[in-house]
């Protein structure tokens, strides 16, 4: 039983139309705020490549170029930060994850992101899959900021948002879940916003 | 980028406010007595959580303000359109309940026991939290590290902890930037940080210095960048952005 904090009314409620968006524990912003444990890596798209690799073998790779071949998607999004913004009809411009997979033959079931600048995050790959996860590096009509993942991160808009690895530069393929970065950190290893799992054991 | 183990469950408990101290015009240390709390490291988090009359819940995440073995307490500046910050600041007495869980967060940490080399401590506004939560640690310690801390204040009635960082333990230098007004004949440093300031702040590479960098979301950036061209590893600058609207240094 919660002790009733005496005198505190909340201000923020969900904004008119917003209802059944905003999952329990979060507030609208307008903002895009920006978390990151360490400098912003500036990676140059020449050079630049995403791989897909399985028990240290690169089974696909692509250089941006080649990335940019594949279908565009044009996605519009809610995402939802662990630290209790969320953020409605954000638009991307990405390539479905399920395009970059369809490449490859495996049998995983899980994958860890991973990023420059040592970053990692894991996922199951049926969350990654079916047209729920994309490899985005286009933000509202621009170019994806570095200091917002750019030139390219993960976007999986379902997950809290530490899942959306910034500065992605592929997918380990994994038969059992491990956690990454903030995972070791006591962060919660699925991290569904409307469950509010935050943290390990929510 | 190496962890430390996961955790158990973290559960929310119920603190009692013991002492509320206003350090600046919008900010006030709330120290709590937790009857379960597990102990921190310097430079972790915590959830409070309110709950309103009607059932309606808000939670927020602040930077612990005191040192591993001091009564947890946290360090919270109003914002103007918050929700929770002026409830904390304002509306909070001591002897309230408030819940909380915690200790959150294990990067932004330091660990004297493994955490070797000079400490560069950068605060841009109420970042300095987490980083006075480290200099306590670092003074309660023992630690042989020389440190700096470098702050960057709209003022200096803005600044939080100035009695406390006025008489700096041994082995510590604090070096204001003062952004928008400055005391007549002031002498240190005035607008934003830039690369001449941390080139002349910044212990050399050479020494195995290790950087912590909080506050809104430009000022992190510009000095982690900065760092990193004057020769610091990537790994060694951690950084923490304040998460919710910025522009409050």
């Amino acid at each position: 039983m919660s002790p009733i904090s005496r005198g505190f009314h909340g201000r923020r409620r969900t904004p008119a139309g917003a209802e059944g968006r905003v999952p329990p524990g979060q507030y609208v912003t307008s903002d895009f705020p920006v978390l990151s444990a360490g400098p912003t890596p500036h990676t140059a798209t020449e050079g630049w490549t995403f791989s897909i690799t399985q028990g240290g073998d690169t089974k696909k790779s692509w250089t941006w170029d080649e990335m940019r071949a594949l279908p565009e998607e044009d996605v519009t999004t809610d995402i939802h930060c662990v630290t209790r913004w969320s953020k409605l009809d954000t638009h991307w411009q990405a390539v479905s994850i399920d395009t970059l997979l369809e490449q490859v033959e495996h049998q995983a079931a899980y994958v860890l992101a991973f990023s420059d600048g040592g970053y990692t995050t894991n996922l199951p790959l049926q969350d990654v899959t079916g047209g729920q996860a994309w490899l985005a590096y286009g933000y509202e009509g621009g170019p994806l900021p570095a200091e917002h993942g750019g030139p390219a991160r993960l976007l999986v808009p379902h997950l809290y948002f530490w899942k959306s690895a910034k500065w992605v530069r592929g997918l380990k393929l994994l038969e059992h879940d491990e956690p990454g970065f903030w995972e070791t950190y006591g962060y919660n290893m699925y991290g569904d916003p409307w469950k509010e799992q935050r943290y390990a054991g929510d | 980028m190496e962890g430390t183990a996961v955790r158990g469950r973290l559960t929310w408990q119920t603190a009692t406010v013991t002492k509320i101290t206003p350090e600046t015009a919008r900010a006030s240390t709330i120290v709590f007595e937790v009857p379960d709390w597990a102990g921190h490291r310097a430079g972790q988090h915590l959830d409070v959580r309110l709950t309103a009359d009607d059932g309606y819940r808000a939670e927020r995440s602040y930077s612990i303000a005191s040192a591993p073995g001091e009564p947890v307490a946290i360090t919270v500046e109003r914002l103007e359109d918050g929700e929770v910050s002026p409830y904390l600041t304002e509306e909070l007495r001591p002897g309230d309940e408030i819940e909380l869980r915690g200790p959150i967060g294990g990067y932004f940490v330091w660990d004297p026991a493994t955490d070797h080399g000079p400490l560069l401590l950068a605060a841009g506004g109420s970042g300095v939290v987490p980083l006075r939560s480290i200099l306590r640690d670092r003074e309660r310690t023992g630690s042989a590290e020389k440190a700096r801390l470098l702050y960057s204040s709209r003022s200096l009635p803005d600044v939080i902890y100035r009695e406390e960082l006025e008489r700096p333990d041994p082995g510590l230098d604090v070096v204001y930037t003062l952004t928008r007004s400055r005391p007549p004949g002031w002498r240190g440093h005035a607008g934003r940080v830039d690369d001449a300031l941390l080139a002349e702040v910044a212990w050399p590479t050479g020494q195995g210095p290790l950087a912590f960098v909080c506050g809104p979301t430009s000022f992190v950036e510009a000095v982690a960048e900065g760092l990193v061209g004057l020769g610091y590893p990537p790994a060694r600058v951690k950084t923490e952005r304040f998460g919710a609207t910025g522009g409050r240094q």
